[in-house]
C-alpha cells in the first residue's frame, strides 16, 4: 500500500434494496490512488465499477447503503461527513467526467456559464471573474477559439468537443481527484485517442489522481499506471498495467484478455467467456462469484472465503489458484 | 463472375437548412463498392462519414440521389423503394441493425419477429412450415429453449442480438448488411456474437458487408476493408494489406489512434480538427485536406480519384505510395 494514497477505499460494501430483493452490488472493494496515476477500473456492465464511483462520489440513490468499509480523500472521509461537507468537495477536490457528454451538459446554457457556474459554486471567484477563468479552462482543453465557443450551445459542438467542455468543466477548480467514467465510449477512435491523450496529459502536469472506468482493457493498458479488474462486484485482480496484461492471473483476467479482439490474431483466437454473472439478489452467493464461469473451479471456490494472494510487485489475486 | 452487389457512382444527398442557410448534405458522394459472393466486405470510417447511409443506401431502405446499383447482375436501383418491399430481391438483402433493442417491436414476440418476415418476404402461409422454420433459425443462433415466447424486455443485451441476426437470416439472404451489430455490447457478448456470425458465414455461405468503427473487430471478421471519408471512398483493400501496409494518411491516423496496450512514452501524431462541413462541399478540394499531415497545394486543387496501388488495393491520394517503413512485402 502506498503510504501516499490520495484516494483510499478499504474493503467497501454495498447493498441497494430493491422491490425483488437486496442486491449485493459491492462486497469488501478495495483500491487506493496515488498523486499524479491514473487507476483503471475494468469489467463488464454490472460488476459495480460505475457503482464505486459514484459512492466515493457520494452520488449514490437512496435505496442503496454503504454496509461496509471506508472511504477517504487525502485523510478526510467521505463516508463519514454529511451531506453538506461532501457538497463542497465535490466539483472543488474532486469531480467527475461522465458518459455521453451531451446528455450530462445542460442543453440550453452555452457551456461558458455551465463552467462559470461551477466557478463560482466551487471557487472563489466571483461572477464578473468568471467568464475569464471559464474561456482560460476550455483553452487548457485545447479548443480552438475559446472566446466565441464559450457562448456556444452543447448542440453545436461535436461529441469530441462536448467532452472536452465536460474535461474542462472537472478541471475548472484543480480537484485532487478526477473519476472518468468511460469518457469515451460513444466517441471515434480519433477522438477517443485525442480526448485521453488530454487526460493523461493534464494528470501528469499537474498531480491530481485519476480514476478511468472503462470496458476496454487495452484503452486501460494504455493509459493507466495500475488496472483493477472487477466481477460481480469484487474486485478479482490489482495489478501494474503492463504485468495484468503480461500475466494476468485471475483466470477472468485472463479470458477478459482473450476475449478481447486486439488480443486475437484470427477469430478463432478469440476466447468468449461462458455464462453471465450470478444474480447478486441471490441469498446463497458463492464465495467467489465467478466460481460457476470458471474453468479451474473446485469445491472449496464456493465454499470457503477466497483468500488473496500476492503473485508480484503490486500484483494481488483473489483467488484459490493464481496462475 | 457477376459479383453479388456492386454499386457505382452512388449518391444520398440530404437537403438541410433554410433560407440563405439553405444547402445540400453531402452523406455518401459517388461510392463504387463491390461484394463478391461469399466474401466479407468491412466498411469503417467516423461518425458522420456516411457509412450507415451508404449501408442503408446498399441495402435499399433508402432511395439514393444518384448512381446505380446491381445484384446478381440486375438492376435493383431503378425500381422505387414501394415496389422493391414487394420484390422477390427484398428477402436477398437483409440487414442486423445496430441497437438491438430499438431495432425490436417490444409488442412482439421472439416468435413473431423471426416469423414475420417468413410470412411478408416469403409468403408462407402455412403455420407448420413457419413453425419449423422459425425453430430452426433460433437453433442456428443458439436460441434454444422457451426463448421464442418472450418479448424483447425478458432478452439480455446479447440474446437481442441474436433475435436481430435470426431475423435477418431466417429467410435465407444472400447478402446480409450489418451497421455495427456489437457496439453495443460487452466484450465477452461481442466474442460470442462475433464468433456466431464467422459461424453462419460459412455454414450458409452468406456475403455480409460489416459497417463498423472497430478496426479490430474489421480485422477478425472481414475479407476486405473500405475506409470512407466525409462521403467518399478513402481507401479500399485485402484486410492483410491495408492493415500492414496502408496508403491513405487517413488510414494511418486511424490505425494509430487503436489503443496500444505495448505503447509507453509520448503518444504518436494524433488527427487535429474536425471534419470540414458534407454540407455543399468544394468539389475539387481533397476531403481530408484540412487535417491531412502530407497536405500539398495541389490538394486543395484537385481531388484525388481512386487508383490501384497494389494487388485489389486502392487508395484516393496524390501521395499514396507505401511508407518507407512499411513496405508492403
Amino acid at each position: 500500500m502506498t503510504p501516499a494514497a490520495l484516494l483510499d477505499v478499504q474493503g467497501l460494501s454495498l447493498e441497494f434494496r430493491t422491490r425483488t430483493g437486496v442486491v449485493k452490488a459491492l462486497e469488501d472493494v478495495s483500491f487506493t490512488v496515488a498523486k499524479g496515476e491514473i487507476v483503471g477500473v475494468v469489467g463488464e456492465s454490472g460488476s459495480g465499477k460505475s457503482v464505486a464511483a459514484f459512492a466515493i462520489m457520494g452520488l449514490l440513490e437512496d435505496t442503496a447503503r454503504i454496509t461496509s468499509g471506508a472511504v477517504s480523500l487525502s485523510g478526510i472521509d467521505l463516508l463519514a461527513d454529511g451531506r453538506g461537507a461532501l457538497r463542497d468537495l465535490r466539483g472543488r477536490e474532486m469531480s467527475m467526467i461522465f458518459q455521453s457528454p451531451r446528455t450530462a451538459l445542460n442543453p440550453i446554457r452555452t457551456i461558458g456559464r455551465q463552467i462559470e457556474d461551477v466557478l463560482v459554486r466551487h471557487g472563489p471567484v466571483a461572477r464578473k471573474e468568471a467568464r475569464g477563468r471559464a474561456i482560460e479552462a476550455l483553452r487548457r482543453v485545447r479548443i480552438p477559439d475559446p472566446e466565441r465557443r464559450c457562448d456556444a450551445y452543447p448542440f453545436e459542438l461535436s461529441g469530441g468537443m462536448c467532452q472536452r467542455v465536460m474535461i474542462a468543466m472537472a478541471l475548472a477548480c484543480d480537484p485532487m481527484l478526477l473519476i472518468a467514467d468511460e469518457p469515451t465510449t460513444g466517441l471515434d477512435v480519433t477522438t477517443q485517442a485525442v480526448v485521453m491523450d488530454l487526460i493523461a496529459e493534464i494528470v501528469a502536469d499537474s498531480r491530481m489522481g485519476a480514476v478511468l472506468i472503462t470496458h476496454d482493457l487495452g484503452l486501460a493498458g494504455e493509459y493507466c499506471d495500475r488496472i483493477v479488474v472487477m466481477h460481480a462486484g469484487h474486485v478479482v485482480e490489482t495489478a501494474p498495467a503492463a504485468a495484468l496484461l503480461a500475466r494476468p492471473s485471475h483466470s477472468y483476467t485472463r479470458q477478459l484478455v482473450a476475449a478481447t479482439p486486439a488480443a486475437a490474431a484470427t477469430i478463432a483466437d478469440l476466447a468468449s467467456i461462458p455464462g453471465g454473472m450470478p444474480d447478486l439478489r441471490r441469498d446463497d452467493l458463492p464465495y467467489c462469484r465467478f466460481e460457476a464461469r470458471c474453468a479451474l473451479r473446485e469445491p472449496i471456490c464456493g465454499a470457503e472465503p477466497t483468500p488473496t494472494h500476492v503473485v508480484g510487485a503490486g500484483h494481488d489475486v483473489r483467488c484459490w489458484r493464481p496462475a | 463472375m457477376t459479383p453479388l452487389l456492386e454499386a457505382s457512382g452512388l449518391a444520398r444527398h440530404f437537403p438541410v437548412g433554410t433560407g440563405r442557410a439553405r444547402g445540400m448534405l453531402h452523406a455518401v458522394d459517388g461510392v463504387d463498392l463491390v461484394i463478391g459472393r461469399g466474401e466479407s466486405v468491412g466498411l469503417v470510417g467516423e461518425s458522420g462519414c456516411g457509412k450507415s447511409t451508404l449501408a442503408r443506401l446498399l441495402g435499399r431502405l433508402i432511395e439514393p440521389t444518384a448512381g446505380a446499383l446491381r445484384f446478381d447482375g440486375a438492376d435493383i436501383g431503378g425500381i422505387p423503394l414501394r415496389r422493391f418491399v414487394g420484390a422477390p430481391d427484398r428477402a436477398r438483402i437483409q440487414m442486423v441493425f445496430q441497437d438491438p433493442t430499438e431495432s425490436l417491436n417490444p409488442h412482439f414476440r421472439v416468435f413473431d419477429t423471426v416469423a414475420d418476415p417468413v410470412r411478408r418476404l416469403l409468403g408462407v402461409r402455412d403455420a407448420r412450415t413457419i413453425d419449423a422454420r422459425v425453430a430452426r433459425t433460433l437453433e442456428l443462433v443458439g436460441l434454444t429453449g422457451d426463448f421464442a415466447g418472450r418479448y424483447p424486455h425478458q432478452l439480455s443485451g446479447g440474446q437481442k442480438a441474436r433475435v436481430g441476426i435470426a431475423r435477418a437470416i431466417v429467410v435465407e439472404p444472400e447478402l446480409l448488411i450489418l451497421d455495427e451489430p456489437t457496439s453495443a455490447l460487452d466484450v465477452s457478448v461481442q466474442a460470442v456474437i462475433l464468433h456466431l456470425l464467422a459461424d453462419l458465414r460459412s455454414r450458409l455461405g452468406m456475403s455480409y458487408l460489416f459497417v463498423s468503427h472497430d478496426l479490430e473487430v474489421v480485422r477478425l471478421l472481414c475479407d476486405r476493408v473500405v475506409v470512407m471519408y466525409l462521403g467518399k471512398v478513402a481507401e479500399a483493400g485485402p484486410t492483410a494489406a491495408l492493415f500492414a501496409a496502408p496508403r491513405h494518411p487517413y488510414t494511418r491516423s486511424l490505425l494509430a489512434a487503436v489503443p496500444d496496450p505495448e505503447r509507453r512514452g509520448p503518444p504518436p501524431p494524433r488527427l487535429s480538427g474536425s471534419p470540414t462541413s458534407p454540407i455543399d462541399p468544394d468539389p475539387n478540394r481533397c476531403r481530408f485536406e484540412n487535417r491531412c499531415p502530407r497536405a500539398q497545394p495541389i490538394c486543395a486543387t484537385h481531388i484525388p480519384e481512386l487508383a490501384t496501388v497494389g494487388a485489389g488495393h486502392l487508395a484516393a491520394c496524390h501521395f499514396a505510395e507505401p511508407q518507407p517503413t512499411q513496405r508492403e512485402t
